[in-house]
């Protein structure tokens, strides 16, 4: 028992090391002082700040764009192509397999700089459209991967059943198989979302004038000084993944709760 | 008349009709994933043109560039860093995931929410509380100035040790949750019979625990040192001019010198370098989706 004593007490070590910088930030966005890291009393200036920034406005708006329309894309496609991955009749199935997984392997620097030089060549202007384009690309592995092991553990008797009574291959998917996939659909989803919203680096490289996002926003703050509003933004986004966090473990919950 | 039973026959044996729902992913994929890829590797053989743009002549001095000192070094470094960030994730994470691997299956279910939490938090965010909390008038300093502990506060910031700090920080989550999965489905018969034949606290670990946990280990190691490898955001922010990585001489090739044929030969061989070691791992007996179910 003295064994477990001493890895609690590491786990509690790791613990405090992966949140302790989350609470710093968020604390310090109330302090008082606008240089110092002493604590000179408690304010709200700073989010009321933030609340009146019409360019941090116009990031959010272009993030949520991106982050909806790109998801939109990913899990459209990705959805297919987990289903269509899984019909038997496909040959050479891990080399394709392998091949779709590929952008979740690059480093996201040469993802994102191969995407500028295409878009370059082909001579589309980079905006929020090139943006979009470049998460979708990335975020269809992510929902094809969440689907594709819900897939692996549905029973193929049910699609069976369905064609057996009668159904076409689309009856078969629209009333059995997309039904049993909506929780991992949901789960993907939220992931595709959240990766779309937090992406710094393709952004960065794909994104033009007046595309800047959220994460482009808060870069061009942290690289002109370090200021409480970055903090009070910071706490923002903390709360916020955490919504997400309590979100996609309620959708758990669900499914597991499904007969 | 056909009866419905050969119709549906017909339907599932056509294989336009079972290859349909890729096709779209694999066009998709195709113009906004490989062809970028190719170019890449295309423009790495061209020659700079005289404002900055490619000049399709055809060059392999681009490949020799890379072997300048200069330039080894910035992947040695990388290298380095990213090498340090995996053991030392490796370190903190095995007696994590062991733990939580031995808790009642409520508590696992919390711990992994609570790991969860920070990797979904904006990575740019958890960057900038460390330069927060690592600056010279940070909160560190602050702190161990008014304990006495130092006269004159300590410049962590813009370090290598800053640099590995960060990397530890934003992918210590990607070295647990595999490494949890592993230990959680780790037959505990075994090691209570290596208990019963006198295994000493050390042999059990080396001999059963590791073994058996191999390749969430392995999988934990490769989601770790395959981001940190070709990291960008956390030498930028944490490091300085000295702590280059090869993520930064990158986007510093393209986007501040404008050589696009070197910037690419150098994304070339850092594309290589990753994808050298997912084969590795593959080719060492471990299916592929093992590795991707162990995410």
């Amino acid at each position: 028992m003295r064994r477990l004593g001493v890895l609690a007490a590491l786990s509690m070590g790791n613990l405090a090391f992966l949140y302790v910088p989350i609470v710093v930030l968020v604390v310090f966005s109330f302090n008082a002082s606008r240089l110092s890291a002493a604590w000179t009393g408690f304010t709200t200036d700073w989010y009321l700040q933030l609340a009146t920034d019409a360019s941090l406005r116009a990031a959010v708006k272009n993030s949520l764009i991106v982050a909806v329309v790109s998801t939109a894309i990913a899990a459209a496609l990705g959805v297919a192509a987990a289903v269509g991955l899984d019909h038997p009749a496909v040959r050479r199935r891990r080399l394709i397999e392998g091949a779709m997984l590929l952008p979740l392997l690059v480093p996201e620097v040469t993802l994102g700089v191969a995407l500028m030089l295409f878009f370059v060549t082909i001579r589309v202007p980079l905006s929020l459209v090139t943006v979009t384009l470049g998460h979708a690309a990335f975020n269809l592995p992510v929902v094809m991967v969440i689907v594709q092991a819900r897939l692996r553990k549905m029973d193929p008797g049910l699609v069976e059943a369905a064609y057996d009574l009668g159904a076409s291959p689309w009856q078969a998917f629209r009333r059995v198989t997309l039904p049993l996939l909506a929780p991992a659909i949901a789960g993907g989803v939220l992931m595709a979302f959240t990766i779309s919203l937090d992406d710094f680096i393709v952004t960065f490289f794909t994104g033009g004038p007046g595309s800047t996002t959220l994460p482009l926003k808060v870069y061009s703050m942290i690289k002109s000084g370090l200021s409480p509003e970055i903090n009070a933004l910071s706490a923002v986004l903390v709360v916020l993944s955490m919504a997400l966090v309590a979100l996609a473990a309620m959708l758990q919950r669900d499914k597991t709760r499904r007969p | 008349m056909t009866s419905p039973i050969s119709l549906i026959r017909k339907d599932r044996s056509d294989p336009w009709r079972s290859h349909w729902p890729l096709i779209p992913a694999v066009v998709w994929l195709t113009a906004f994933f490989f062809v970028p890829l190719l170019l890449i590797l295309a423009i790495s053989f061209a020659s700079r043109g005289l404002y900055g743009g490619v000049e399709w002549r055809f060059s392999a001095e681009n490949y020799a560039m890379i072997v300048d000192p200069l330039y080894l070094w910035i992947y040695l470094r990388s290298f380095l860093l990213a090498a340090a960030t995996t053991m030392v994730c490796l370190l903190f994470g095995f007696p994590l995931a062991y733990y939580m691997a031995r808790l009642a299956p409520r508590w696992q279910g919390v711990w992994i929410l609570l790991i969860i939490i920070p990797f979904w938090t904006n990575f740019l965010v958890r960057t900038y509380a460390w330069m927060f909390i690592l600056r010279g008038e940070g909160l560190l300093n602050s702190v161990l100035l008014a304990m006495g502990a130092i006269d004159a506060p300590l410049d962590i910031l813009y370090t290598n040790t800053a640099v590995l700090i960060g990397l530890v920080y934003g992918y210590l989550p990607f070295m647990v949750l595999p490494l949890y999965a592993a230990i959680a489905r780790l037959d505990r018969s075994l090691v209570e019979a290596a208990w019963d034949l006198y295994a000493g606290r050390w042999s059990v670990f080396r001999r059963v625990i590791v073994p058996l946990t191999k390749p969430g280990v392995i999988a934990g190691c490769l989601l770790v040192f395959i981001p940190a490898m070709g990291a960008f955001i956390t030498p930028d922010l944490l490091g300085g001019a000295r702590t280059m990585m090869v993520g930064n001489l990158v986007q510093h090739e393209y986007l501040v010198i404008r050589d696009w044929p070197f910037g690419s030969a150098i994304s070339f061989v850092l594309i290589a370098t990753v994808l050298i070691g997912v084969t590795a791992y593959l080719s060492s007996g471990h299916r592929f989706d093992e590795w991707e179910r162990s995410r």
